[in-house]
């Protein structure tokens, strides 16, 4: 197995999070790209999760395996996250009809 | 055998009372109220001195401790009241003379507004209190704070008719002066503190500053008792800081009487005397003393010959004979020197007192070219100043013969040159004494006709104290009696003893033989008597009424002194402040301090550009520098 692969695969999954959440200005688009880049990272501890238990089973059944763990943990947040995070957009919705993060710029309405 | 002793306290607390009931009730007590407590608590405190006379006389002291005053480290300076000869003498001069005073001033204030009255006697307890704070104190430090205390008095009696000016002006010229030599006794104590980790007069153990009398070296002791003597020329109105003491005359006539003369202007007198011995042991100081002494003695008595104010003449007169003190503490005559201090708190507060009652009977009127004749008028004032300048004019048997003379005889068994120098200094203060008494009280009166209307003699209140103060003068010089005339010992020598016991046994006075101290009683009654009769020949039938020319007029001048220090000292000054105000202020200071707020304001206006409000850019802050964070993490940091 060659972990490079599912490293490139992830820097590329993360920076493609990265512009996105830079370059575009709907809300929705920027929260996508922040669960790409979420996922990224997912993918990388899963990919090492792996490699560690593959080289360690030898020594220990559950070698390895916190990685994966993590995993579990970052999905439960993320899912939270999404709720908030799509109740603020509502909100922003409604305040402003638009989901264009750019017409946020004053602290009040 | 204590139990007397330990009612110390008693002394200072009665005026420290006095003064919060009088100050924090000015308003409420009616008038009469206010001068019973006033004079009454000083009375009590009197009355308790008179029995720790009685104790100290039988030969006991005492050192009593009230409480932990400072105490950190080694060192310790307790809150503690001394009393011993010394002391005890002091307490008796101040509050004796003090309570006479207080009665005095209710009948000479009585035209003031209640609560201005009021605030008089507060002020004047105040002051009692203060000053037996700093004769009682049994440390430096307590001493200190008293001697601070009648300062502040002082100033506060001095400005009491506030709403003059030129009074203002006396008062914080009194104080500033005062402060001057404060600075020089403050330094003194803390050099003691350094040198000896103690500032107490004496222990038990023998480790206060007069026990370890030879463990300093010569230069700690020229200069600690050279730092002292100049806190007592601000405080006793010596060369070159005397120029307060005229000024001061602008206070009530009592306030002059009981602070200007009789007790806070000894004050210096009586911390030389407490430290005798360190003054023993450092000769150059006493050299310095006896110089400086000498030569206010002298100048003094030179300008009061011309002073047509009648208080000023007794201001010049108080400023020459404490030079005569001072000379006596230079030639080691301390026996002398406090001597003199007692029967110049009798003839000067009562001389003062005398002026006052001729005020108070001229309607203010205190330039004696405008008074004369006012023998008739006034016969019971006229009396006792008669007494007073005799007394001060040194002629037997009155008390100034006894002191002074001792002073001289002191001062010729050092240098015969101080002798002649003092010498002359008594020919003229009686020479200006009965020229004041002739001017004043003889010939014809020279006021207006509404003045000689109202010429009364002032009520018993004010000549009650007169008399007993000219009693007092009259026979005050018999405590301390000379061994010549073969009447037993010198009374007041025997009694302070202990308290000069140590600078004697390292030093002996020199003792003159009885011819010699014939001979120089002789000399200075002689000088005396011929200088009074000049005076009374020249004055009394036609007084000097013209403005005064040629060098009469540098004496009326005083010198010039006041102009000089304006223009080597406060001219200076004022132009110094004028340049820091102008130049630094201006140019230097507010540029620092606007060039902080600008420099805050301009990068404060740079910064708010970055919170546009636009979430990308914050987002790009972040990442750029999440990398910036990376970058030096992983590949600059080794």
């Amino acid at each position: 197995m060659l972990i490079e692969r599912y490293i490139y695969l992830a820097i590329a999954l993360f920076c493609i999070g990265i512009v996105g959440v830079l370059a575009r200005r709907n809300a929705i688009i920027i929260f996508m790209c922040i669960e790409l880049m979420l996922n990224a990272v997912n993918l990388l501890l899963v990919a090492f999760s792996k490699m560690h238990h593959v080289a360690g089973v030898a020594k220990s059944a559950s070698a390895g395996i916190d990685g994966q763990l993590f995993v579990f943990f970052i999905m439960v947040v993320a899912a939270a996250e999404v709720s908030v995070g799509l109740a603020i957009i509502v909100m922003m919705y409604r305040n402003t009809h638009s989901v264009d993060v750019n017409f946020l710029n004053r602290l009040k309405h | 055998m204590n139990n007397v002793l330990q009612l110390v306290w008693l002394v200072p607390f009665f005026p420290l009372v006095g003064f919060l009931i009088n100050g924090l009730f000015r308003k409420q007590l009616s008038k009469s109220l206010i001068s019973i407590i006033g004079s009454g608590m000083v009375l009590a405190s009197f009355v308790v001195s008179v029995l720790l006379f009685t104790e100290v006389k039988n030969g006991n002291t005492h050192v009593a401790n009230l409480f932990d005053f400072i105490s950190f480290g080694s060192l310790s300076i307790p809150f503690a009241f001394q009393i011993d000869q010394l002391s005890s003498l002091f307490l008796l001069i101040i509050t004796g003379v003090g309570f006479l005073i207080h009665v005095y001033s209710a009948a000479y204030m009585h035209e003031e507004r209640n609560d201005h009255f009021g605030r008089y006697f507060c002020y004047l307890n105040l002051f009692v209190f203060s000053m037996l704070l700093l004769v009682l104190g049994a440390n430096y430090v307590i001493m200190f704070i008293g001697w601070e205390g009648v300062g502040l008095c002082s100033y506060l009696l001095i400005g009491y008719w506030f709403k003059n000016t030129e009074y203002n002006n006396a008062a914080k010229k009194a104080f500033i002066m005062n402060r001057i030599g404060d600075l020089g006794f403050l330094i003194a104590i803390f050099w003691l503190i350094a040198k000896l980790g103690t500032v107490t007069y004496t222990t038990p153990e023998g480790t206060g500053v007069f026990d370890v009398f030879n463990k300093l070296t010569r230069t700690d002791y020229i200069g600690i008792t050279l730092l002292l003597f100049v806190g007592a020329t601000g405080k006793s109105a010596q060369l070159p800081l005397y120029t307060w003491l005229p000024d001061a005359m602008a206070g009530p006539t009592p306030v002059s009487a009981l602070i200007h003369a009789a007790t806070m202007v000894t004050a210096g007198i009586y911390m030389i005397a407490r430290s005798n011995i360190l003054y023993t042991m450092a000769p150059e100081t006493q050299s310095v003393v006896a110089a400086i002494g000498l030569a206010t003695a002298l100048f003094a008595a030179t300008i009061a010959i011309k002073q047509n104010d009648i208080k000023k003449v007794l201001a010049y007169s108080t400023v020459s004979q404490l030079g005569y003190m001072f000379l006596g503490l230079g030639v080691g005559a301390y026996t002398g020197a406090v001597f003199h201090v007692m029967t110049h708190a009798f003839f000067k507060a009562l001389l003062f007192l005398g002026a006052g009652s001729v005020i108070h009977a001229m309607h203010h009127e205190q330039d004696i070219r405008n008074m004369g004749g006012l023998k008739k008028h006034l016969p019971v004032t006229h009396l006792t100043f008669l007494i007073g300048c005799i007394a001060i004019a040194g002629i037997p048997p009155f008390s100034g013969f006894f002191s002074k003379d001792e002073i001289l005889a002191a001062a010729f068994a050092k240098d015969h040159l101080y002798y002649y120098l003092g010498v002359a200094g008594a020919l003229m203060t009686a020479f200006y004494m009965f020229r004041l008494y002739a001017t004043t009280f003889l010939g014809k009166f020279r006021g207006t006709e509404e003045q000689k209307h109202h010429l009364h003699e002032s009520p018993a209140a004010m000549t009650i104290p007169l008399i007993v103060l000219a009693i007092l003068s009259i026979a005050g010089g018999f405590i301390g009696m000379p061994e010549v005339f073969n009447m037993g010992e010198h009374k007041l020598e025997h009694f302070l003893a202990p308290i000069f016991e140590a600078s004697a046994s390292y030093k002996e006075v020199p003792h003159l033989d009885h011819e010699t101290e014939y001979m120089l009683m002789g000399i200075s009654v002689g000088v005396a008597v011929l200088a009074i009769l000049v005076a009374l020949f020249r004055y009394s039938k036609k007084p000097e009424v013209h403005e005064p020319a040629g060098f009469g007029k540098v004496l009326a001048d005083k010198w010039y002194i006041d102009e000089l220090y304006q223009f080597i000292i406060v001219k200076p000054m004022q132009w110094f402040a004028r340049f820091l105000n102008n130049i630094i202020e201006k140019n230097f200071i507010d540029w620092l301090i606007n060039g902080v707020g600008r420099t805050v304001n301009y990068t404060s206006r740079q910064v708010r550009l970055l919170q546009s409000g636009l979430v990308g850019n914050y987002v790009l802050l972040m990442v750029l520098s999440m990398l910036a964070l990376f970058v030096v993490k992983f590949f600059l940091k080794k």
